[in-house]
């Protein structure tokens, strides 16, 4: 089989020593970073890119570390959610539901580990799935022309708000806002200076990173500033954890839960606009319906409810990334984060990757299998260890998470300019978040749009001048078409989906 | 009355964006979209969304009382200090006082807020620079 030999050539690129060390280094900086509330995945990932930069990492070790920490923190973020009833990032709240309720039996350790075994099932199923799916995805995209890849990066902020958003006019003007700031800079086309008003340091344009850092991580801060002292779980303790093993009978009886919730999860990870959260928080509900149709169990506790959302979230982790790099559109906002990973090591995802560097296409995947079997092997044992982090006071956790960022983001450039504008973006952040504006789209937007306005313009160069182009193979009308479903449907639905998340669970944080 | 103050800003701001896309020079590798159009669409983009939230407002946030506020933007001005103090008094000197003022806000004690600044300066410095070799900002100290 051609997918294993190529997988054979990712093994070998990934199984080296330094690169072993560096997924267990980032496996662990992962869970730790989900187990933490207020540091969830994306945020993670942000202030790492630009440190993973400076330091000169490769691309290979750099995806290999930032896949580990996205893996990672799908994973820690249950341990919060089980012992505390505090989910450590939004994919993760649906954990609580049953997970905090076994935690109060005594059953915690038991939690911990199924969902530990959940989560390895689900992401190395997802894995699998990405390996097979992504290159079939390629042999499509190889058909696009630039009209078709305008069209299909539209679709990307068409449905980036997610079919949960309830304001979608909301999230268009995010994406808009992310794509004036990447119009900054020396126009690629004709070497104008646009919007850059005589500036000297936006003449190369604003740097993604510092976009990220800023809204993702700092903007963290001001909201714990702006909550401090209001927090109504400060009388939670951990409890005993107990045993840490699952009686064989209990993983049993979930394997069926097991196989439904991996296959709904990683489609609504392919899914654009969909995302680890909505996996989650599908699995959770249609195991519900299935297996518990009146209420009996579920939400008291049943470990099949623990299961199935753990399972969702990491499937849809990796499904996640089949558009990301079969296409180089990503569909939620950890996988826009890891874009920007590959961006800033000047690798375009899409369908040339695979062709000009299988090796790190498939030193990738390889990657996160190993991430995968580090994270099990970390998880399982060392889960007393991670549960300790959620100790670290705030007043510890927060400063460090905003010198962290600093740093970073000094590391790129080392000039004051950066750090004020990524301090600007950390304001815009809050206030977005305070106003209900999408924060992700504004990072695509930043990611993506030079690329798109490129096609765009190549787009009507070749058809000279005729605005029609756009429209003009069946592909491109169906891209648009899809396009708009991905934005109106969220309009019709949103306020339903929305709504039945948040009476599950009431308490959503930042990215995906 | 929040999402309409938004839509008046994100008007000005597509306002400002469109006028400055006129004034992009000329060049002489001109294209046939040119350099301005898609910013322009994006303008309009804009200011259709913030006529959306001028008419359409969702319901009021809730906004923290006026300490909280001037907390956050104490927190602001602290960070845009880093920034600009970072060059000249160096690496070390700015994240202690960054971090200790933050820490403290956060609900350390004072003297919980200096020990973890200070922790955290030095901690940070011996991990980032020492261990992993990245360039952070040099202070009087040399260091």
């Amino acid at each position: 089989m051609e997918f294993l030999s190529s997988l054979g050539v990712g093994f070998d690129a990934a199984l080296t020593f330094s690169n072993l060390g560096i997924a267990l280094l980032g496996a662990f900086l992962g869970t730790m970073m989900g187990a933490l509330p207020g540091l969830g995945p994306a945020n993670g990932v942000a202030i790492l890119i630009p440190i993973a930069f400076s330091i000169g990492l490769g691309p290979l070790p750099s995806l290999i570390l930032m896949t580990s920490v996205y893996y990672g923190a799908m994973y820690g973020g249950r341990i919060s959610s089980i012992l505390l009833n505090i989910p450590g990032d939004e994919p993760a709240m649906m954990t609580c539901l049953d997970g905090y309720p076994m935690a109060r039996k005594g059953m915690a350790g038991e939690a911990l580990s199924l969902s530990g075994i959940a989560s390895f099932i689900g992401a190395i199923a997802a894995t699998f799935g990405l390996a097979l799916l992504a290159p079939q995805l390629v042999k499509i995209a190889l058909l696009f022309g630039p009209a078709e890849y305008f069209a299909l990066f539209t679709i990307a902020f068409a449905t980036l708000g997610g079919i949960s958003s309830t304001n979608q006019a909301k999230a268009a003007f995010a994406a808009a806002f992310g794509l004036a700031i990447a119009m900054i800079g020396v126009d690629t086309q004709t070497g104008v200076q646009r919007f850059t008003f005589g500036e000297v340091h936006l003449f190369d344009g604003i740097d993604f990173l510092i976009a990220i850092v800023g809204l993702f991580a700092l903007s963290e801060v001001f909201v714990f500033l702006e909550h401090r002292g209001s927090d109504a779980n400060k009388d939670e303790s951990i409890g005993k954890i107990g045993r840490i093993v699952a009686p064989w009978s209990m993983i049993r009886s979930c394997i069926p839960t097991f196989g439904r919730s991996t296959i709904i999860g990683f489609l609504s990870g392919v899914l654009p606009g969909a995302g680890a959260s909505l996996g989650s928080f599908l699995s959770y509900s249609v195991e519900k319906q299935i297996v518990d149709p009146s209420g009996k169990t579920f939400g008291k506790g049943d470990p099949r409810g623990v299961a199935a959302p753990e399972v969702g979230n990491n499937a849809a982790a990796g499904g996640a990334l089949v558009p990301m790099l079969a296409l180089g559109v990503p569909g939620s906002g950890t996988t826009a984060v890891l874009l920007a990973v590959l961006l800033s090591l000047n690798i375009t995802p899409g369908p040339l990757l695979f062709s000009q560097n299988p090796d790190v296409v498939w030193g990738l995947i390889a990657a996160l299998f190993i991430a995968n079997v580090m994270l099990l092997i970390l998880n399982i044992p060392l889960v007393g260890l991670f549960s300790r982090v959620l100790l670290v006071p705030v007043h510890i956790l927060m400063p460090l998470v905003a010198m962290v960022s600093f740093v970073g983001i000094y590391g790129i450039s080392g000039s004051s300019f950066d750090l004020i504008l990524m301090v600007l973006f950390g304001v815009v952040g809050w206030l977005f978040r305070k106003l209900d504006i999408p924060l992700v789209p504004i990072i695509l937007g930043i990611l993506l749009g030079n690329e798109m306005e490129v096609n765009l313009r190549r787009a009507m160069t070749l058809s000279d001048g005729d605005w029609l182009t756009l429209v003009g193979s069946p592909l491109a009308i169906t891209l648009w078409v899809l396009a708009i479903i991905g934005f109106v449907a969220p309009m019709v639905f949103g306020r339903k989906v929305k709504k039945a998340i948040a009476e599950e669970s009431d308490e959503i944080a930042v990215g995906d | 009355m929040s999402d309409r103050i938004m839509g008046g800003i994100g008007l000005a701001l597509a306002a400002f964006y469109i006028w400055a896309a006129t004034i992009i020079p000329e060049s002489f590798m001109a294209d046939v979209v040119g350099p301005a159009t898609f910013p322009i669409i994006i303008g309009v983009i804009i200011a259709i969304c913030s006529v959306w939230f001028i008419f359409r407002p969702d319901p009021e946030p809730v906004w923290p009382s006026l300490n909280r506020l001037a907390e956050i933007g104490f927190a602001i001005a602290v960070c845009l200090l880093y920034a600009i103090l970072l060059p000249k008094l160096g690496f070390l000197i700015c994240t202690a006082l960054a971090a200790g003022y933050m820490s403290w806000r956060l609900g350390g004690t004072p003297v919980g807020a200096v020990l973890t600044g200070v922790g955290l300066s030095i901690g940070i410095w011996v991990v980032f620079k020492l261990v992993l070799g990245l360039s952070l900002a040099v202070g009087p100290l040399g260091i």
